[in-house]
């Protein structure tokens, strides 16, 4: 163990983070986004990143009747192409999880997981009781992931061991029934800095993920946060030998900015990394333009969104 | 000395912006007397594919704009054109190897075209749609709407008015448009552009590409996006090759005589049919 659990050694593991390169991480990640990936290689990306897609609906406006189609596309992307892989995931609200889930499994979808949004998503301003009832009701429901939000508010204010306990204590709810996704909201968290830090306690504290956006925040997952990401899941692997996946999700809208995504997670996480187990993307609209740009690499013609599903 | 001449980087026209072609690529564009006049962007297929996503997000706005408006915007554009003759006095004689007096008969027609398909967008439904007789306790009323993304080769000559001709029935009726322009005259059309971008007309609605027309044509043709086709500027048999690739999406492609005709406008409209109960 890298700390021993007590504030003490949480507090100092890291305050000795290295600060972020402000400059350095935005060259980096700037240089990695102008590489151009064409033909195989682009085919293999926009499968690759379909499979990666945790396909999203959190609206007030959300029905029983969209997640059940957002299913179905879960299930079958291109209902004219049976080569397009599944979704990674689908993520909804706590109430659709049931919905989701009873769908999933009556049309042959049971290996897609259902992630749902507990404690308080998406500003996690409720007391822990609510946040813990929140997420036992999800788990309850059938949610196999569940994306939780930090107390950002705590964490700005330096009350880092709150955050902490708060993450150890939805993990312990979670148990070997969901995978835990750690929503950093990094759009507030406001520098580099601080998404590192955030980053480093989120994986102590037991995420499995650690997730950049709730995606009702801009700036969400720009590309130097992902880099920033990246390089603390590598380093903690070094230090401790365990693989935490990571989410990117709000903002990522073209086939174009989800391949960056995943050079960017080559060229920094390493291949071990390019699995829908350890990296997915959050997203609503991207899946449409994956779609539309498998289309114009098959046919040979630029494709129209009026062949692809509204939602 | 003299001094040193600052000319203009004929540019695309992208989105309300001025880009330059994606492909880097520029081409040589001479006067009637055979002298140096302009290196244009080469467009690729990329800049197409470009263009038409800006077309088709800005054609919901553009289409939803009440018809008054269309007309009052398009009146604009025949107003700022008239501020910029003498830039297009220049291009069209030195491309065309016309005098400025003939140059300027041309323009004055451009302004014209635009001032006469501007009155006609708030009465082309009146016109063209109709109250249906139905045997039933209903109203039915069929209305023009417009088509889409519709993209427009410009005829070669006259430079100016060959471009104006084509867009200003397509704007009128609603659609968002690709022009390409003139492979051998495509000054005055990129001057049209910045026309266009100071006058009221929302970025995307129109986007103007400079290149070789035998290069475009196909993925025009092919292209998903696209409801329509102004092949004016095409050969017969381009026009042919168009035809086969455009079926797949049932693309709406047509040739127009010389002449403005409201038929111009309804060719890239669909006819939208609305029953209505009659209330009590």
């Amino acid at each position: 163990m890298i700390i021993d659990g007590s504030e003490t050694s949480l507090r100092k593991f890291l305050s000795d983070l290295p600060p972020v390169d402000q400059v350095g991480a935005e060259a980096r990640a700037g240089m990695l986004a102008t590489r151009s990936i064409k033909t195989t290689s682009k085919a293999w990306a926009i499968d690759m990143a379909i499979s990666m897609v945790d396909l999203t609906t959190l609206e007030g406006a959300d029905t029983p009747g969209k997640v059940k189609s957002l299913c179905a596309k879960a299930v079958r992307p291109d209902p004219n192409d049976l080569t397009v892989p599944s979704v990674g995931a689908i993520c909804v609200y706590n109430d659709m999880v049931k919905i989701a889930r009873t769908e999933l499994d009556a049309i042959g979808g049971e290996s897609i997981p259902v992630a749902a949004v507990a404690t308080a998503f998406p500003s996690g301003r409720a007391s822990l009781a609510v946040k813990k009832l929140d997420t036992q009701d999800a788990i309850d429901a059938g949610a196999n992931e569940i994306d939780m939000v930090i107390d950002r508010g705590a964490f700005l204010s330096g009350q880092l061991y709150q955050v902490f306990e708060e993450i150890q204590v939805i993990k312990q709810i979670c148990g070997d029934k969901a995978h835990l996704k750690v929503i950093l909201d990094t759009g507030e968290l406001v520098t580099y800095d601080n998404v590192r830090k955030a980053s480093y306690l989120a994986m102590l504290a037991g995420a499995d993920f650690i997730k950049t956006s709730t995606g009702k925040v801009a700036p969400a997952a720009t590309a130097p946060v992902v880099l920033v990401m990246l390089e603390a899941v590598r380093d903690y692997f070094t230090l401790t030998g365990k693989k935490i996946g990571v989410k990117p999700a709000g903002g990522i809208r073209t086939t174009k900015d989800a391949i960056k995504q995943l050079v960017l997670v080559k060229e920094t996480a390493g291949d071990q990394w390019l699995t829908p187990d350890l990296f997915r993307i959050g997203a609503s609209a991207l899946l449409n333009d994956l779609l539309m740009q498998r289309m114009k690499l098959r046919t040979g013609h630029y494709a129209s969104a009026n062949y692809v599903t509204v939602d | 000395m003299s001094r040193i001449d600052i000319n203009k980087t004929y540019k695309l026209f992208i989105g309300g912006a001025f880009p330059r072609s994606e492909s880097g690529r520029v081409y040589e564009v001479k006067g009637s007397d055979k002298k140096f006049l302009a290196n244009p962007a080469l467009a690729s297929r990329k800049d197409l594919r470009d263009a038409v996503v800006a077309a088709k997000s800005a054609q919901a706005g553009w289409a939803g704009a009440t018809a008054f408006n269309r007309g009052q915007i398009l009146y604009r554009i025949a107003e700022i054109m008239q501020g910029r003759s003498e830039q297009f006095v220049e291009e069209i004689s030195a491309l065309e190897g016309v005098t400025s007096k003939v140059a300027k008969l041309q323009i004055e027609e451009a302004i014209d075209t635009w001032v006469w398909y501007s009155g006609w967008c708030d009465k082309l439904s009146s016109i063209a749609g109709s109250q249906n007789q139905v045997s039933g306790p209903f109203y039915n009323f069929t209305t023009p709407e417009s088509l889409g993304v519709v993209a427009i080769f410009a005829e070669s000559k006259p430079s100016l008015l060959g471009a104006v001709r084509t867009l200003a029935p397509v704007l009128a009726g609603g659609n968002s448009t690709v022009l390409i322009a003139s492979e051998a005259y495509p000054l005055p059309a990129i001057t049209l552009g910045e026309v266009l971008a100071t006058s009221d007309i929302p970025a995307g609605v129109v986007n103007i590409l400079t290149g070789k027309t035998s290069e475009l044509y196909p993925w025009v043709g092919s292209h998903m996006e696209i409801d329509g086709v102004d092949v004016a500027g095409l050969s017969k048999k381009q026009e042919e090759e168009l035809r086969l690739v455009g079926a797949d999406n049932l693309k709406r492609i047509a040739r127009f005589s010389a002449i403005n005709h409201p038929e111009r406008i309804l060719s890239f409209m669909e006819q939208k049919t609305i029953w209505h109960p009659i209330g009590i």
